[in-house]
């Protein structure tokens, strides 16, 4: 099995720890994977991007042209990276921020997650990462959700592990949201 | 199974220099590649290494040269505009017979140019970049475990060979991460360094040098270097070959190119089109054999790389005479990296 992934936001919204920690995941269940952030000239509140590529066998390219699922965060993301989703495959899409109206893609599904606003309902809005890690979960199998626990503790550094149990909490009303959605 | 770490490729560079038992690094610093120096400043100290920031790039490969001179494993990194200004020690490095590693992440050029990824200074690396006609070893890493495998190995065949290594990849390589394991420093049979020079004492003298001025003796030089390459040619190329056996088509592509393309190739084979992947480790020695015998059986090449046609000229001089070599580029700069969708429509054509 191959999984690849698009995760689009803006800086600050955590894009890169949940490449991050589907990665480590990936990692712990003996998986392949590689983890390549959009590497330019960067600045701080500006666009932050990684491609997520998680496999039994060969990665093979760390660069995808068109992924199986994108995860949008922000508008600009989706606008940028929206197109890009293969036909038939997957579109995350945080409607807290992102308005959907002129996206016209009917090609692939589109799953609709006000994650800032679950997020702030579990009262840290910096969860917005979590929810949607665990909305992909949910929908992909890419990783097990148990994995994602271990995950953190090298995710995070050791100062940040006392918000393990939050981010659990976040990552699971992600995936509760997605199997609510789909049955 | 050893536990296996994710680790960005830069990292993987350094870990591998210590665990290779360098413990002197001399650089400044220059994206894509400060991750080298960021890591050895911190762990050489605690090792009694010595991490120097020099004042420049040219002092930085000669701080490599004298260190070498002494019998110690060191090392210097940079990028492309970096490794240009180092190019006068590496071929005084080079005349002097002196081991040393030198780490090239190299960006897009020329001049300034940018700091995206780039194959650019292919031709820099193998056809030695600086004065007087001579080579080094140079490697180029596809992937994590491969920088750091082939910086452990850079560090050995600079040894072996007394002549400088390169190890040759870009912020593809260099910035993304992989798992590692962090395999623990194979055993080598090296040679004893019985020409370092160790300060004056009751020794015969030792001399490093790279100036020749008896008649014949530099011709001499020159002739011993040579046989040097030969030798590499016939015992240090290494490649990987990917579904070559029954390939229509072969695609040859070196480091970040080569993990594009095999998605490309994986693509085209699920299409039923019979396509193998060739990729140089080494780029000098340059596999030729290597790419003789496989178009003893496959007649047609396409050459892929982020650069508008330099591999493809040594693929050419080393392929059977009547194989056809087709070439897809394209110059690095932003945006400008080929995607896997793209490789495929290039094997589509070439088939």
């Amino acid at each position: 099995m191959r999984h690849d992934l698009f995760i689009a936001g803006f800086g600050g919204q955590g894009v890169l720890l949940a490449g991050n920690l589907l990665s480590y995941a990936a990692i712990i269940e003996g998986k392949n994977v590689s983890f390549f952030p959009s590497y330019g000239v960067e600045k701080r509140g500006g666009a932050a991007m990684c491609t997520v590529v998680i496999a039994d066998g060969d990665v093979g390219s760390p660069v995808i042209g068109n992924p199986s699922v994108t995860i949008a965060l922000n508008q600009t993301s989706l606008d940028k990276f929206g197109s890009k989703v293969k036909p038939g495959g997957i579109c995350i899409v945080n409607t807290s921020l992102v308005n959907l109206e002129a996206f016209g893609r009917r090609d692939i599904e589109i799953i609709r997650v006000p994650m800032n606003d679950i997020a702030m309902g579990l009262g840290d809005a910096r969860m917005v990462n979590m929810v949607a890690v665990g909305v992909y979960v949910a929908k992909t199998g890419a990783v097990n959700s148990a994995t994602l626990e271990e995950a953190l503790k090298s995710a995070l550094p050791e100062r940040n592990h006392s918000f393990i149990p939050a981010n659990m909490k976040a990552i699971e009303a992600g995936a509760e949201f997605a199997r609510a959605k789909t049955s | 199974m050893t536990k296996r770490l994710f680790v960005k490729g830069n990292e993987a560079v350094a870990m591998a220099a210590i665990e290779a038992g360098c413990r002197y690094y001399f650089g400044y610093p220059i994206t894509p590649q400060s991750d080298i120096p960021e890591y050895l400043s911190r762990e050489l100290p605690r090792l009694n290494g010595e991490f120097i920031q020099a004042e420049s790039e040219i002092a930085s490969i000669n701080m490599l040269l004298g260190a070498s001179a002494t019998g110690v494993r060191a090392m210097t990194s940079s990028s492309s505009p970096g490794i240009s200004l180092k190019q006068e020690g590496i071929s005084y490095m080079a005349g002097s017979e002196l081991p040393g590693v030198i780490v090239n992440i190299s960006r897009s050029g020329p001049g300034l140019g940018g700091i995206d990824a780039s194959q650019s200074d292919y031709f820099q690396a193998v056809k030695g970049g600086g004065h007087g006609g001579y080579h080094i070893v140079v490697l180029a890493p596809s992937s994590v475990q491969e920088m750091y495998d082939l910086t452990m190995l850079a560090f050995d065949l600079a040894d072996i060979y007394r002549m400088p290594a390169m190890v040759l990849a870009d912020s593809v390589v260099g910035q993304m991460k992989e798992p590692l394991v962090p395999n623990k420093r194979p055993a080598a049979d090296l040679p004893d360094k019985d020409w370092a020079v160790r300060g004056k004492g009751d020794g015969e003298q030792r001399v490093v040098k790279s100036l020749f001025l008896g008649d014949g003796e530099l011709e001499a030089h020159n002739w011993k270097l040579y046989r040097k390459y030969q030798e590499l040619k016939a015992r240090e190329c290494r490649w990987e070959a990917c579904q070559t056996d029954d390939a229509d088509l072969l695609v040859a592509a070196f480091g970040s190119t080569a993990r594009i393309a095999k998605t490309a190739i994986m693509m085209a084979r699920e299409e039923g089109l019979k396509v193998g992947l060739l990729r140089p480790i080494t780029l000098f020695p340059f596999p030729e054999r290597a790419f003789l015998e496989a178009t003893e059986r496959t007649k047609k090449v396409l050459v892929v790389e982020l650069n508008t046609g330099q591999m493809v000229e040594d693929v050419r001089l080393s392929v059977a005479r009547d194989a056809e070599v087709a070439f897809y580029g394209r110059p690095p700069g932003a945006g400008s990296l080929p995607t896997p969708e793209e490789l495929l429509e290039q094997i589509r054509q070439h088939y």
